[in-house]
């Protein structure tokens, strides 16, 4: 089976070929000859674990994840649950409204809102000083750079999970709902004993697949504050490919690389152990 | 009480996906615009002066028209060819018995955690042995298959009756036959499904061909426009005109087949 080769050469080979380079201090040099590269044991990870910015990196990816991933969840939700109730119409062609910056292109919106964030000119500061509020300095602020992205990101992909949230929304039976009536619970009752333990596994694999994307978080910050302003949005993937393809320490970098893996796998087996206790 | 509810909700609903859209209304408003005017304050929603000027500059100039067609060959090649091995790998998973399949499909799905971006540095290496960097290969050969779409093939090859196939079989009809006859019409939703999410992650990528293309003539339409980006931090309506550009294709892509994609998205989500 020629896709099975292909990805057995294209992804498994690199991928254990990956490990094996971050356990050497291939460089530019090796680049020109891979004979000079040397093994150099797990010295890599350890100066990995003694780089600040390295640290400064995975704090930056975490807070983007902890706080984007809810967000983006909890927003998808609501859109989700208005969309579902009986008394909307349009449903379409609201679904499709707000599925529309999904399919659109990371770079192209990343630039188009790196303009509405202008301090300036930006229309969000126009819109928010409707309201009194003061010009913010969107990506230019070390306190406001983060809460940008997140916005952004969340704008980006809430309309992928309210799609897979109507899905399973529509598979909760009907019937559990009228007994419910029956016995005079009130809308939030229904909500809270029907609607979130019935969709506590649609909502375990939102939040896992929300997870795995924004840990991988990249073209947002490089595309709005290339990382700034003081690296107060550097995320893993973008230091990972500063070091790697901008000053080529691919040892260096490949341990990056595996580092972000590692974090990805825990948090999948967590949901997944979420996920087995909810069943 | 009811109809009160019925319009505060749709005002609700309305008002937030015009926020949604907004983005995009101010950025094909402002492609319109001339030089400046897109920098003022207040902002201009609508251009004063109507003007195609930033697309002309774009394509005179800027050779956005190349890109256009590096990302489109791009795009459709891909499609094609990774549905051509992924639909059989799909089939063969679904129909075939052979030694290890399970233990092999497994093996697949649970390496769909691994981040792409591990596999980014040995590619790289790979490539620039064979002399490939910096060609459309670089791209093509890494998009040949994913694990994503024989999944997703495989699925709904399952629910294809085993008689179907046994008949054709008793009809004389070899292995390849099989599959071009009977599987690939069977499968044509799924597979236009998996088309349309094949063609927008490519257009969409840029990490990979950030990476892999290094010279200008070769360059995808984001990894340019990010490029284009450093230049023109002060031309945001030469900006918007480059980002209307890029979107648009798989705007009409996505809208003249959504039904196909989001029930792609529903199979994905609901069968986990």
């Amino acid at each position: 089976m020629p896709a099975l080769l292909a990805i057995f050469c294209f992804f498994f080979i690199p991928v254990l070929a990956a490990f094996f380079i971050s356990f050497t201090d291939f460089d530019i040099y090796s680049l020109a000859r891979f004979s000079n590269a040397r093994l150099v044991g797990v010295k890599n990870y350890v100066v990995l674990l003694n780089d600040p910015l390295f640290w400064k990196a995975l704090k930056n990816t975490f807070i983007f994840v902890i706080s984007a991933g809810p967000l983006s969840i909890v927003v998808s939700l609501i859109a989700a649950l208005l969309l579902n109730s009986k008394l909307v119409k349009y449903k379409a062609i609201f679904r499709l409204t707000y599925f529309m910056p999904v399919v659109t292109t990371l770079v192209a919106v990343a630039i188009v809102w790196r303009f509405i964030y202008h301090p300036r000119f930006g229309i969000l500061n126009y819109c928010l000083g409707l309201f009194g509020i003061h010009p913010i300095d969107w990506l230019g602020d070390t306190f406001w750079a983060m809460p940008a992205i997140v916005i952004m990101s969340v704008w980006k992909n809430f309309g992928y999970n309210m799609i897979i949230f109507i899905a399973g929304l529509q598979n909760i039976p009907q019937d559990l709902y009228e007994s419910a009536e029956i016995e005079g619970a009130n809308r939030w009752q229904k909500f809270k004993s029907i609607t979130i333990p019935m969709l506590a596994p649609t909502t375990i694999f939102v939040s896992l697949i929300t997870m795995i994307g924004y840990f991988q978080i990249f073209a947002e910050p490089y595309i709005m504050t290339q990382g700034g302003p003081l690296n107060s949005t550097l995320s893993i993937v973008q230091y990972m490919y500063q070091e790697g393809f901008r000053w080529w320490n691919m040892g260096y970098s490949a341990a990056l690389a595996f580092v972000l893996f590692i974090i990805i796998f825990i948090g999948t087996l967590i949901q997944l152990k979420l996920k087995k206790s909810t069943d | 009480m009811i109809k009160l509810k019925k319009i505060l909700l749709h005002i609700f609903l309305l008002i937030s996906g015009l926020i949604t859209l907004m983005p995009f209304i101010w950025m094909l408003s402002a492609s319109f615009m001339q030089d400046g005017h897109a920098s003022v304050y207040p902002p201009r929603f609508l251009p004063d002066q109507f003007t195609l000027i930033q697309y002309f500059r774009l394509f005179s100039r800027l050779n956005i028209g190349r890109y256009f067609l590096n990302s489109l060959f791009l795009a459709v090649a891909i499609t094609f060819i990774s549905l051509f091995l992924n639909s059989m790998a799909g089939y063969a998973f679904a129909k075939y018995r052979f030694k290890g399949k399970n233990f092999l499909f497994n093996l697949l799905l649970s390496s769909m955690i691994i981040p792409a971006q591990v596999t980014m540095l040995p590619l790289f290496l790979m490539l620039k042995t064979m002399g490939l960097i910096n060609t459309y290969l670089a791209i093509i050969i890494p998009g040949l298959a994913n694990i994503f779409g024989i999944f997703l093939i495989r699925q709904y090859a399952l629910s294809i009756p085993d008689s179907l196939i046994e008949a054709a079989r008793i009809d004389g009809a070899s292995d390849f036959q099989i599959y071009r006859r009977i599987i690939l019409p069977l499968c044509l939703p799924i597979l236009t499904t998996l088309a349309i999410f094949t063609f927008m992650t490519i257009w969409n990528d840029f990490l990979w061909p950030l990476i892999a293309l290094t010279d200008n003539s070769m360059y995808t339409l984001p990894v340019a426009l990010a490029n284009l980006m450093q230049e023109h931090v002060r031309d945001p309506e030469l900006m918007m005109a480059g980002s209307v550009i890029t979107i648009i294709p798989v705007i009409i892509v996505f809208l003249s087949l959504q039904k196909y994609y989001i029930s792609g998205i529903m199979l994905g989500g609901v069968k986990e």
